[in-house]
């Protein structure tokens, strides 16, 4: 029997229902839960720049440290006391994001496929995040550094790699010295560039990149963060004594919960799960999943080389190339292991628009589980059959808000891959044919499962990218609404409140009919 | 532009954010070891010992004469045998083997005691080559134990042999 669906399943539907209510406050722009790698990435931008701060006013030696940290936190407190502590809570900060991030990711399948490089390249960095983060905490060296030191060294002493026990580099206090630091220096320096390194691999396999999150979660984390530092500032315990043992200490409970889960149990059961859990995750994929939908067909007779699937593309799996056909053009080509079969390169190709005259239409890229000559008949068939005042024509999100139970014998719902799959010709190209208007359901914003999809649909149907929807579309008879996969109920009275405007609406603002079989174009 | 009440909303989340952050940065307390325990840390690395042999005036007079050295010691190093009394009773033995592919590098052994702070009676026994019977290293004292205080045993020939401090 598979467990690993149920629970998963159980999840996402947790996470889903988590985002959808921080949606209210937030908005699909600014909710963190909708951006949590951004997020992460900010909170490592804060570490980094503090952290530079830190280590160019901090003196190195076992006293000298542990001496000038004091004096940032006490003489400094407005300063450096604010960095340092900043330091400490982005980095925790960044941990619970990290997480947040995995699960999110695990809950909505994106481990396999074409984000299996992704997922692959996204283990270690958690390996090296708290590397790092346990560096940083011994560089203080006061008693909580001393418990950790100590205790890492123990816990790595288990697994057969030093000739001599580490720990007996924390025997005495004369067992430490300022060379010591040069270590941590390397450790704390050099791990987290290569964690900046491998973030760069993480997501050089995507386009588009939020890199941030929205200026307006930038602040208001960054507040939250600096109040948090003021009410609280991060200060240092009691000098580290290697003669005695720390007392009871404020605990870091993001980065060093490692320690008190071995004293709980052994050093072996640590590692089987460290190790274990490592394991897992890389091989998650290996289980089984869906199917991979059918990657995106160029046909080399109609595409122009425009470059706009390149642009459009959310995976970076198409890249242009010499046309084999059309000297001085350019062609593109599809990876098909990065390609997610999301349909976007289909709604952004200039050929996809359904007022070409020919009887098959054909365009320069397209989804062979639903191409745009079958979504024109479709349409054509749908509004064919449609009656009533209003004659509205659905296009929904097959992964957002189920819309099927909206067709009426005035309403067609014609399911979509992904709404930018839908080349917003075909908007114009409804309501030249007998729709009165067109409703649009996207996923909620920031909800995509294609990550672009609602975005790009809503700027090329505002005109801000290409294709665009021709300004001659009256606006009035377009509505675009985001529903995520629970909002079945907000989309229902979202299209009546739409029918009951285009009801109110006079006549004058139709567009002049187009009989696609009657034209005679050259 | 917000609303007044999705701005409330978000304070109030930012603000729950940051209150977890800085709860777990340093909450619960955590205590290593109880308030009346001390710390026995043994820790030893050293070369086990290895059995040379002289050689004759003939086989010197064989080698070359950059080669000549007197004795004649295989790669290998003894087993360490190590035994630890706690209050007369025993605590902890163990046969320590030597590292590395050609069994030529040093034994170590790495081991900690949580023991009630007081005074405690300590006995070492380690034999650094077990073709001979015994053990040629012993050290026994009565040890006074403050709470949260860390005594190594540790080993240094230099040092007169086993040593506590």
């Amino acid at each position: 029997m598979n467990f690993h669906e149920p629970v998963r399943a159980s999840v996402r539907t947790v996470f889903l229902r988590v985002e959808e209510a921080f949606d209210a406050p937030f908005g699909g722009e600014d909710n963190p839960f909708r951006h949590l790698g951004a997020m992460g990435l900010y909170l490592l931008w804060i570490v980094v720049a503090t952290g530079i701060y830190l280590y160019a006013v901090l003196d190195t030696g076992i006293e000298a440290v542990y001496r000038s940290i004091g004096y940032l936190s006490r003489e400094q407190w407005y300063l450096g006391g604010i960095l340092r502590s900043l330091h400490r809570y982005a980095a925790d900060g960044f941990m619970l994001v990290m997480m947040l991030h995995l699960v999110r990711e695990w809950c909505y399948g994106r481990y396999h496929g074409f984000r299996l490089y992704s997922w692959m390249t996204g283990v270690p960095l958690i390996w090296l995040a708290y590397v790092a983060g346990i560096g940083g905490y011994w560089i203080v060296w006061d008693q909580l550094a001393q418990l950790s030191a100590t205790a890492t060294s123990e816990l790595l002493d288990w697994l057969p790699i030093f000739s001599e026990p580490s720990a007996r580099n924390f025997l005495a206090p004369d067992s430490i010295n300022d060379r010591f630091f040069t270590m941590l220096v390397f450790v704390h320096l050099g791990v987290p560039l290569l964690l900046i390194l491998s973030l760069w691999a993480h997501v050089h396999r995507i386009s588009h990149v939020d890199y941030l999150p929205s200026r307006r979660a930038m602040l208001a984390t960054l507040a939250a963060l600096l109040v948090l530092s003021l009410l609280r500032p991060a200060l240092s315990n009691p000098p580290a004594d290697l003669a005695t043992v720390p007392g009871e200490l404020g605990f870091d409970w993001f980065i060093l919960f490692l320690h008190p889960l071995t004293d709980l149990s052994s050093p072996a059961v640590v590692w089987s799960l460290l190790f274990g859990a490592t394991a897992l995750l890389f091989a998650l994929p290996l289980l089984p999943h869906p199917k991979a939908p059918p990657a995106a067909v160029v046909d080399a007779a109609n595409c122009t080389g425009c470059d706009r699937c390149h642009a459009d593309c959310p995976f970076a799996a198409i890249s242009m190339a010499p046309h084999p056909l059309r000297p001085t053009y350019r062609l593109a080509v599809v990876d098909a292991d990065l390609c997610a079969g999301c349909g976007i390169c289909a709604g952004s190709c200039p050929s996809a628009t359904p007022f070409r005259k020919r009887d098959t239409l054909v365009s320069g890229i397209d989804m062979p589980q639903q191409p745009v000559q079958a979504l024109r008949e479709q349409l054509e068939g749908a509004l064919a059959g449609l009656g009533g005042n209003s004659r509205i024509v659905v296009f929904s999100c097959a992964r957002g808000a189920d819309a099927s139970s909206l067709a009426a014998v005035d309403t067609a719902v014609i399911p979509l891959l992904c709404t930018g799959m839908l080349p917003p010709a075909f908007v114009e190209y409804a309501l030249r044919s007998g729709a009165d208007g067109v409703f649009l359901s996207t996923c909620r914003n920031g909800g995509c499962e294609f990550r672009l999809g609602d975005r790009w649909t809503d700027a090329r149907l505002q005109g801000r990218r290409e294709p665009h929807l021709r300004s001659t579309v009256p606006a009035s008879r377009l509505c675009l609404h985001a529903a995520g996969a629970n909002d079945s109920r907000t989309l229902a009275a979202a299209l009546a409140e739409f029918r009951a405007r285009l009801d109110a609406l006079a006549n004058d603002d139709r567009l002049p009919p187009y009989l696609r079989r009657a034209s005679h174009h050259a | 532009m917000l609303k007044p009440a999705a701005i409330v909303g978000q304070v109030i989340l930012y603000g729950a954010f940051a209150a977890f952050i800085g709860y777990f940065a340093t909450a619960p307390k955590y205590r290593q070891i109880a308030d009346d325990v001390a710390l026995i840390k043994l820790s030893i690395s050293h070369l086990g010992d290895r059995e040379c042999r002289k050689r004759t005036p003939e086989e010197l007079a064989k080698l070359p004469p950059n080669m000549r050295a007197p004795l004649d010691c295989p790669r290998e190093r003894s087993d360490i045998r190590l035994e630890v009394d706690l209050d007369g009773q025993p605590a902890f033995a163990t046969v320590m083997h030597p590292t590395g592919l050609y069994k030529d590098g040093v034994s170590t052994v790495y081991k900690r005691f949580e023991v009630k702070a007081g005074s405690h009676q300590v006995a070492v026994r380690m034999s650094d080559n077990l073709t001979r019977p015994g053990f040629n290293f012993v050290k026994e004292e009565q040890i006074n134990l403050q709470p949260g205080q860390v005594m190594v045993i540790d080993f240094n020939p230099d040092r007169g042999g086993i040593f506590f401090k």
